[in-house]
Parts: C-alpha cells; sequence; structure tokens
C-alpha cells in the first residue's frame, strides 16, 4: 500500500509576492494607477534632486561672511550658523545664557519622573513640580533675588516662541477646563458669563487680540504706566486660547454618559469631586486629539507675536535678514524656521498619540 | 442754575489744572535722567537704518542718532534701550511714553506733525522715490521710461507716486504689483519688469539681493518728498530741543571739520571761535539746554559726525554704498543744514 506523497507547495508567481509583488498591486493595478504613479514619479524628479542639491550638495556650509558664500550655488547655510545663537536666545546677554539653558535643563530633569510609571505619589510630585518649577523659571529668566535682572524687551530668538508657548498652553488649560465647565453648570449666571467669554475671545483673531493689546491698551492707561509688552502678549494668548480649550474639553463632556453623573451622586460624590475623579479623567483622554491639536495651532500662533514687535524665533530670523552684510539670504532663514517649527510640531503630535494609546482603555474595541 | 454754573466753573478749572499738571510733568528730560538711559523706538528692522549684528548689537542711523543723544545727556552712547516696533505701533508707542524717542525712518508729513501730537525735530535723511534699472537697458534717466513695465510692492504711496509722476511726464507705464519687497527684485531679476521703484535707501538694499548688483543702476531723479527724521512728544520744548540740537550738532560738527578722530584735540587747541564754542571751550551752548557742557566733545567723539555716521551705516563704508546726493552739507550741493552756534 503506497501512501500519496503530495508533491511540494509551488512558490507564489514572483510577479505577486515581494517588492514587485506590491509594485503592481499598489502601483501598476490598472492603466490610471499606472499613468499616476508615472506622473508622480516625474514630479519627484523634477523637486527632489533640485532641491537636494540646493539645501546640501551644492550649499555652503562653512565660512564667516558672505563672501563665502558667493561661490557655492546652493544654499549658504553660513548664514545660519553664524546668527544661530541669536536665533536661540534672542539679545539675552551671552554671558547670561546659561541661565536659559539651564531653565531648560531643570523643565526636564524635573519632567522625568513623571513619565517613569512606576514612580509612586506621582500626583502629589507633580503638583509641588507645577507650583515651583514657574517661579523658579522666571527667577531664572528673568532675575532678581541677587541673579541679574534681563528685561523682556531682551529676550527673543527660540527661548521666547517656547516661553509663550508653554505659559499660553499651562495657563489655557486649567483655566479652558473651568470655562468649559462653567459653560454646563447649572447656575445662569455662571454659564451666561463663560458663554460671552468663549464667544467674545473665538469670535476675534488672535492677531486683531495681539494687535488690540499692544496699540489700543497704552492709550487708555496713564502716561508712564506701561504693563510689559510680552505680560500683555501671554495674558492675551491665554485668554484667547482658553477659549478654544473650553469648546474642545466641552466637548470630551457631552459625550460622557448621564449615568456615569449619577453613578458618581449615588457614590456621595459633590460636584468637584465627582468632577476630579469621575468625569474630568474620562473626558479629557478622550479630547486628546482636539486638546494636541489646539497646542499645535499654538505653538504655531507665537509667530504672530512679529506685529507687535516682540522677537521670536520667526521675527529673529527676518531681523537676521535685514542685516546689509547678509542681505539675499531670507530663503536659508525661512527654511530653517520651518524646520524648527515642524520638529516641535510633530514631536508634540507623536507624544499624543503615545499618550493616547497608553490612556486608551475601555473604549478599544 | 447758579450751583450747575459753579459746577461747570470748577470742573473745566480741574481739567484745565489736570491738563497743565500734564504739559508740564511731561519733563521727559527728568524722567530720562532720572533712569539712567533713553529708551528709543527703532524699526523692526531696515538695512542701514536700523538692524542687529551677529552678536545683538543695535546698528544704523536711526540707532546712532538715539546713542547721540544718550551721549550729550549722559556722556555715554550706550545708556540707550532700544525698542523695536512696528509701523503700526510706532506712534502709540511715543505717546504712551513707553519710548522717548521714535527713531525709526518715519517720514515727516503735515498730518503728523500737526495731527497727532507730535514734533519732527529734524531730518536725518532725506528719502525719495527712486528707480533701479538694469545697465544693458542703456536708460540714463526716469524721463526715458515710456511704456516700461515697473514692479512696485502693492498697497504703498510708491504706487501712488508712480502714477502720478508718469502723468505728469506724459508716459505711459505697466505696473507689475508684487506683495513682498523681495518678490519685486527677484521679477527684476526675471525680467518680468524693466524697472523697479521703490525709496531710494531700499533700492540700494534691494540691489544687494541680486546676483549681480554690479550689473543695475540706480537712476538719480528722485519723485517724491521723504524728509525721514525722529520724532518726540509734542509739548516737551526742553526734550524737543535737545534731540534737534544733538542733529544740529552732528551736522555742524561735519561742517566745521570735526571729526571722532580729532575732536578731543580740537576742543583743547582749537582757535577757531565755531569750533571752540560748539565744544565748550566757551560760551554758555550745553547750559542753555541742561547738558554738560563737553556734551558735543562726547557725541562726536562717540558716534561721530553726520558724514561719518552717514558713511558708516549707509554709505562707502557699508554694504549698500548710497551717496550721499541730497544728504550732502548745505555747501557741498545737499540739504543738510543746521543753525550756527552762537
Amino acid at each position: 500500500m503506497s501512501t500519496h506523497a503530495f508533491k511540494p507547495d509551488l512558490p507564489p508567481p514572483t510577479l505577486s509576492v515581494g517588492a514587485l509583488g506590491w509594485m503592481r498591486a499598489n502601483l501598476f493595478s490598472n492603466w490610471f494607477n499606472t499613468a499616476l504613479t508615472f506622473a508622480a514619479l516625474y514630479l519627484i524628479w523634477l523637486i527632489v534632486p533640485p532641491v537636494l542639491s540646493w539645501a546640501l550638495f551644492d550649499a555652503t556650509w562653512t565660512g564667516s561672511t558672505r563672501d563665502d558664500c558667493a561661490a557655492g550655488s546652493g544654499a549658504c547655510w553660513v548664514f545660519i550658523q553664524s546668527r544661530f545663537a541669536q536665533f536661540m536666545y534672542g539679545f539675552y546677554p551671552p554671558e547670561l545664557r546659561w541661565r536659559v539653558d539651564l531653565t531648560v535643563v531643570l523643565a526636564i530633569v524635573g519632567a522625568v519622573p513623571l513619565f517613569v510609571r512606576a514612580m509612586p505619589k506621582k500626583l502629589v510630585y507633580g503638583a509641588a513640580y507645577l507650583l515651583v518649577y514657574p517661579w523658579l523659571a522666571f527667577w531664572l529668566l528673568y532675575g532678581g533675588l541677587g541673579l541679574e535682572i534681563v528685561e523682556t524687551s531682551q529676550w527673543g530668538g527660540l527661548m521666547l516662541t517656547l516661553v509663550i508657548a508653554v505659559v499660553g498652553i499651562a495657563g489655557a488649560m486649567p483655566l479652558g477646563i473651568l470655562l468649559a465647565l462653567g459653560r454646563r453648570s447649572e447656575m445662569p449666571a455662571i454659564r451666561v458669563i463663560c458663554v460671552t467669554f468663549i464667544e467674545f475671545w473665538r469670535g476675534v483673531p488672535l492677531i486683531t487680540v495681539l494687535f488690540m493689546s499692544s496699540v489700543m491698551l497704552p492709550l487708555f492707561l496713564p502716561e508712564q504706566v506701561t504693563i510689559d509688552k510680552l505680560l500683555r502678549a501671554l495674558i492675551a494668548v491665554i485668554l484667547f486660547e482658553a477659549a478654544y480649550i473650553a469648546e474642545v474639553v466641552r466637548g470630551g463632556l457631552q459625550a460622557i454618559p448621564k449615568g456615569q453623573y449619577e453613578a458618581a451622586r449615588a457614590l456621595g460624590l459633590g460636584y468637584w469631586r465627582m468632577m476630579g475623579l469621575v468625569i474630568l479623567p474620562q473626558a479629557l483622554k478622550m479630547v486628546i486629539p482636539g486638546i494636541v491639536n489646539t497646542f499645535i495651532a499654538l505653538f504655531k500662533d507665537t509667530s504672530l507675536v512679529i506685529i507687535i514687535g516682540l522677537f521670536d524665533l520667526f521675527n529673529s530670523i527676518h531681523q537676521a535678514t535685514v542685516d546689509p552684510a547678509w542681505l539675499g539670504f531670507a530663503i536659508e532663514g525661512y527654511v530653517f524656521a520651518a524646520l524648527v517649527y515642524w520638529i516641535f510640531c510633530f514631536g508634540m503630535s507623536r507624544y499624543s498619540m503615545r499618550l493616547e494609546r497608553r490612556l486608551h482603555t475601555g473604549h478599544k474595541r | 442754575m447758579k450751583i450747575v454754573k459753579s459746577t461747570l466753573v470748577s470742573a473745566v478749572t480741574v481739567a484745565a489744572l489736570g491738563l497743565s499738571a500734564q504739559a508740564s510733568a511731561g519733563t521727559t528730560l527728568d524722567a530720562v535722567v532720572k533712569k539712567g538711559f533713553v529708551q528709543c523706538g527703532v524699526s523692526d528692522g531696515l538695512p542701514g537704518f536700523s538692524y542687529t549684528d551677529a552678536r545683538g548689537n543695535f546698528l544704523g542711523i536711526d540707532v546712532d542718532v538715539c546713542r547721540g543723544v544718550a551721549a550729550a545727556l549722559f556722556g555715554d552712547a550706550s545708556k540707550v534701550r532700544f525698542t523695536p516696533l512696528t509701523a503700526k505701533e510706532r506712534f502709540t508707542a511715543l505717546q504712551s511714553g513707553e519710548v522717548d524717542i521714535l527713531s525709526r525712518n518715519t517720514t515727516w508729513t503735515s498730518s503728523r506733525d500737526a495731527g497727532m501730537g507730535l514734533n519732527f525735530t529734524g531730518v536725518t535723511y532725506y528719502d525719495g522715490q527712486g528707480f533701479l534699472v538694469s545697465k544693458k537697458l542703456g536708460v540714463t534717466s526716469a524721463k526715458q521710461l515710456d511704456g516700461a513695465a515697473v514692479c512696485i510692492q502693492a498697497g504703498t504711496t510708491t504706487e501712488l507716486n508712480l502714477s502720478d509722476y508718469f502723468r505728469a511726464n506724459g508716459m505711459k507705464y505697466t505696473p507689475i504689483t508684487y506683495d513682498k519687497s523681495d518678490e519685486t527684485v527677484k521679477a527684476l531679476e526675471a525680467g518680468r519688469c524693466d524697472v523697479l521703484t521703490s525709496d531710494q535707501s531700499q533700492l540700494y538694499a534691494q540691489r544687494i539681493k541680486l546676483a549681480d548688483p554690479e550689473a543695475y543702476i540706480v537712476l538719480p531723479e528722485v519723485i517724491s518728498k521723504e524728509p525721514l527724521g525722529p520724532v518726540v512728544r509734542q509739548g516737551d520744548d526742553e526734550w524737543f530741543n535737545i534731540v534737534r540740537w544733538t542733529l544740529f550738532a552732528l551736522v555742524n560738527a561735519e561742517e566745521l571739520g570735526i571729526t571722532s578722530a580729532n575732536v578731543e584735540n580740537l576742543a583743547r587747541s582749537s582757535q577757531n571761535p565755531d569750533v571752540r564754542r560748539m565744544l565748550g571751550a566757551e560760551g554758555e551752548y550745553g547750559k542753555d539746554l541742561r547738558l554738560p557742557r563737553d556734551w558735543a566733545v562726547k557725541l562726536v567723539k562717540q558716534v561721530g559726525n553726520y558724514g561719518e555716521m552717514f558713511e558708516r551705516n549707509v554709505g562707502m563704508g557699508s554694504e549698500l554704498k548710497i551717496q550721499r546726493g541730497l544728504n550732502a552739507l548745505w555747501n557741498a550741493g545737499g540739504l543738510q543744514y543746521a543753525p550756527p552756534i552762537r
């Protein structure tokens, strides 16, 4: 009795597996896709090599003056190099720039424990960090109490961009949550106030708010009384962004089933404990994409302070392009600005994705 | 009725008192001396006029005016702080007291001088709209530009001046407008227009941005008047005098041949009465202005005379290479003129 021996399976046709197969399925599946593929290839060939040769191969990397760039046909990164410190710190006195560095290092070092999952008493630590760090950062950046004072008019560059963005985010978040709660409050006075506030600030463009704060406000104040320009901008940014955050958070609150409220009340929780322990943790988790979206928009909107003469990253770069020694290198400057903004925004978006995955409990399908 | 009247009178009196108190309390000089530095509003970036170098120092003609006032007041040109201002916020910043002087390429016009509570202290730079053309065109005068395609920046008074000029001379042109000044430069280079028009001081800066600046020239015609100068608040004559006479001292110094190199020698040894009066060797020039006796020495020593200031920032000593033109001294064919010291 002979047993039937199956022949070994033939490998799939070479044209349907591997890179070739993938290309056949995705790029050349019919004549229309084929045409699109070739059009795209042609576009890439048209754009990528010249950009690369401009930005990398033909670019000038070393030197110190514009004459060093005269020979090269590509980008002049020498310009960025020679101004790099100013793009980072603005007019902050060079001998005091360690204070800015220290502020950043402290922020990172201080925040690390918050990201260690096994860390005990995280809430206490986080609260302490939020209470202590802002004062420390302000003391280091501005000075006083033994440190030389650096006026805010000397702050600039990426440092100023980060100050506006971080203070804006840190200030707008709690205010926005309060406004969202207020808008859903059962007390008419609070509800009306919150609705008015939100609708007012959402109804005006940020550029108008900044402009009013810098051009109109001083006219209403008595002579010799001036409020710091940066402070005015910060308040404007916080109030403006809080209105947006409030609406995002309200979206989350509305998505929480009524049963959750009733269950919390049945457990005997008061309003604040119900919100803090039951409703907000669920609601905020759901609106992470919306909140991060707002923050990314805020980070990019900081460049609007150019219209009130604050030297953030973008304005520092603009300022450098009008130096007669470097006229005509604006493109390099703006490419650099785009790169820095992109790094920060991309970082924020990646972090938010991680956060979403980690907190994605209960709603997973 | 009587009560109403007396209330009205007292209200008016209070208002009048309030106003007069403000006018006399507005002694910018005292406030500046008290805080120890001059707060100066400058541009947020204009080549040659105010810009920053790689180390963050402010440079330019507008900047030097403020440094000059600081040198005159304190004997130290570094006792000045700069507030970069955008074109829109500049007058508010001056009116609200945020800055003591506005030195920000601001054109002296009737509406600004008379209508806004401001005083122009003089003219640091006589600017005007001009034309930049390629040498290949073979044009030597703006009168030969009939039928030309002209690149302009949209939304500026240049557009209006241009149409006035061509109409007045019975010539035709095709305007090609762009939003940004950089775009007009690229368009000129690409040959999309024959000529680029803007304020002359800007034209020289835009010429540098061209791949081959030598192939282009700025035509001699100036078709509009744009006198640029520092501005102070109206109603504070003491401060106004100091800023105005600082400008005059810069021009007088050039006329008398006083430079930053020889000023100290001249202060000691010059026999020329004009020089002696100016540098404080005789007369009461400084005292009348409530300035130190040797203020002009410190001023010229640290900032230079007008000519030095011009050449260093926008003239042959700079990248811009602007000719003196209208900004030459009155005895050299220009308009820069200062009253005598006596």
